[in-house]
């Protein structure tokens, strides 16, 4: 076999991966992987200096992501992913620090964390696989369980309100902020994109089968059907009014971007400040000269 | 009748399939736009159906088998008598 034959056969993905840890522990027919591409994709479009790409994912089934992709990544605490990033873009604010995490992780015990990052608008990216559950730990009911659905701590379906990520995210302070399925792949790459361009803490909700869990307990077939179905329940609305995108069970979905705005970010905000407290002698922090 | 614009012509692909890293999910095949893939009656060692390729003239190159397949288990390069043509990305 030749040499050019040779590299033909590598998957480009490999590049984005740590091939020793693969195959990943994913079911069959979960979505996280198809989501894993997208981004590889949009960091490959983004031409940034991957070695100035930092991951960092928390606990859970998406929380793995970390661990499998061959960036500087970091595998937190449950909850911590946010924090641990805001220190990391503060400490080498040359970064370009990308949160990948489940909506158990980032919105259920890292919830706190979200709304003070969007709120000082931290110059982070946070992609947020929300499968409706907590899916590694055996489909118990999340912050974004829709009401009515089966969980397994709700046997006789969930009876709690759920939160609506992006008019959550929006009221907190994000000034990027868009939701997809994952089935919607070149909007989930081009998102990422933007987000990565971007300065200012931007969100981007991923809807994602979740086929052992949420579909089995709930009887909505396999990841093919699940992924089908809620790409032909999305309709697109690109600057809907965040109010109006809260997720019925089984209800239609609104996607698009919903927030792309302009707005001095924490560091800048800090720089402002202190430069207007201490005047020449303060040297503005993470700023290139 | 083909009808072409300038010099475009339809791309055609080579489609590479790492049977032993799939787990059968049949993303790939069910959206292929051109249905070139069906899931063979083969197991893998892992006990799952890989897909196999029916009709690889049929290929477009659009790629969106390898930005759906969640095991990052196949792949698709341009045919090599295609790449003088210009280069366009044609994902979903
Ligand atoms: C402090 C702490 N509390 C609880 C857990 C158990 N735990 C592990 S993963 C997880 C939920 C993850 O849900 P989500 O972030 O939605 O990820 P998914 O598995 O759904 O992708 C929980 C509660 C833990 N690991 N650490
Ligand atoms: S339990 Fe659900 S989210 Fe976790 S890997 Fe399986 S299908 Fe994916
Ligand atoms: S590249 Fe497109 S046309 Fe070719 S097999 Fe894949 S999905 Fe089908
Ligand atoms: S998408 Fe990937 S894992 Fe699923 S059947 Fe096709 S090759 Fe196998
Ligand atoms: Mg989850």
């Amino acid at each position: 076999m030749s040499r050019e034959e040779l590299a033909e056969e590598k998957n480009p993905m490999e590049d984005f991966l740590r091939m020793d840890r693969i195959p990943h522990i994913w079911c069959p027919g979960c979505g996280i992987g198809t989501v894993v591409t997208s981004f590889a994709d949009a960091l490959k479009k983004s031409e940034l200096d991957l070695d100035k790409v930092a991951v960092v994912s928390g606990i859970g089934c998406t929380g793995r992501v970390a661990g499998y992709v061959k960036f500087d990544s970091f595998h937190t605490t449950h909850g911590r992913a946010i924090p641990f990033a805001t220190g990391l873009k503060l400490a080498n604010p040359e970064l370009k620090v990308v949160v990948f995490s489940g909506d158990g992780d980032i919105v259920g015990i890292g919830g706190n964390h979200l709304i003070h990052a969007a709120r000082r608008n931290m110059d982070i990216v946070v992609i947020c696989v929300n499968n409706f559950n907590y899916a590694m730990t055996g489909g118990q009911v999340a912050a974004t369980s829709p009401m009515g659905a089966n969980l397994s701590t709700a046997p006789y379906g969930n009876f709690e309100y759920p939160f609506n990520l992006p008019y959550l995210v929006e009221t907190c302070g994000a000034t990027y902020v868009a939701r997809w399925t994952s089935l919607h792949i070149r909007r989930v790459t081009k998102s990422i994109q933007e987000a990565l361009a971007k300065r200012g803490f931007s969100f981007i909700e991923v809807i994602t089968p979740c086929v052992t869990l949420y579909a089995r307990r709930n009887r909505l077939g396999d990841g093919l059907n699940l992924l089908k179905y809620y790409y032909d329940q999305s309709e697109i609305q690109h600057g809907a009014d965040t109010r109006t995108v809260g997720i019925d069970y089984q209800g239609k979905l609104i996607v698009g971007k919903f927030v792309d705005k302009e707005k001095p970010t924490f560091l800048d905000g800090m720089n402002t400040h202190l430069q207007k407290v201490l005047g020449e002698k303060y040297v503005p922090y993470g700023v290139k000269p | 009748m083909t009808i072409r614009f300038g010099n475009l012509r339809p791309k055609k692909g080579n489609i590479h399939i790492n049977k032993e890293r799939c787990k059968g999910c049949g993303f790939c095949v069910e959206f292929c736009p051109r249905d070139v893939l069906e899931l063979s009656e083969e197991f893998n060692k892992k006990g799952y159906h890989p897909p196999r390729v029916v009709k690889a003239d049929e290929c477009i190159y659009c790629q969106l088998c390898e930005a759906i397949c969640p095991e990052f288990a196949i792949f698709v390069t341009l045919k090599k008598e295609e790449e003088k043509g210009e280069e366009s990305e044609s994902r979903p």
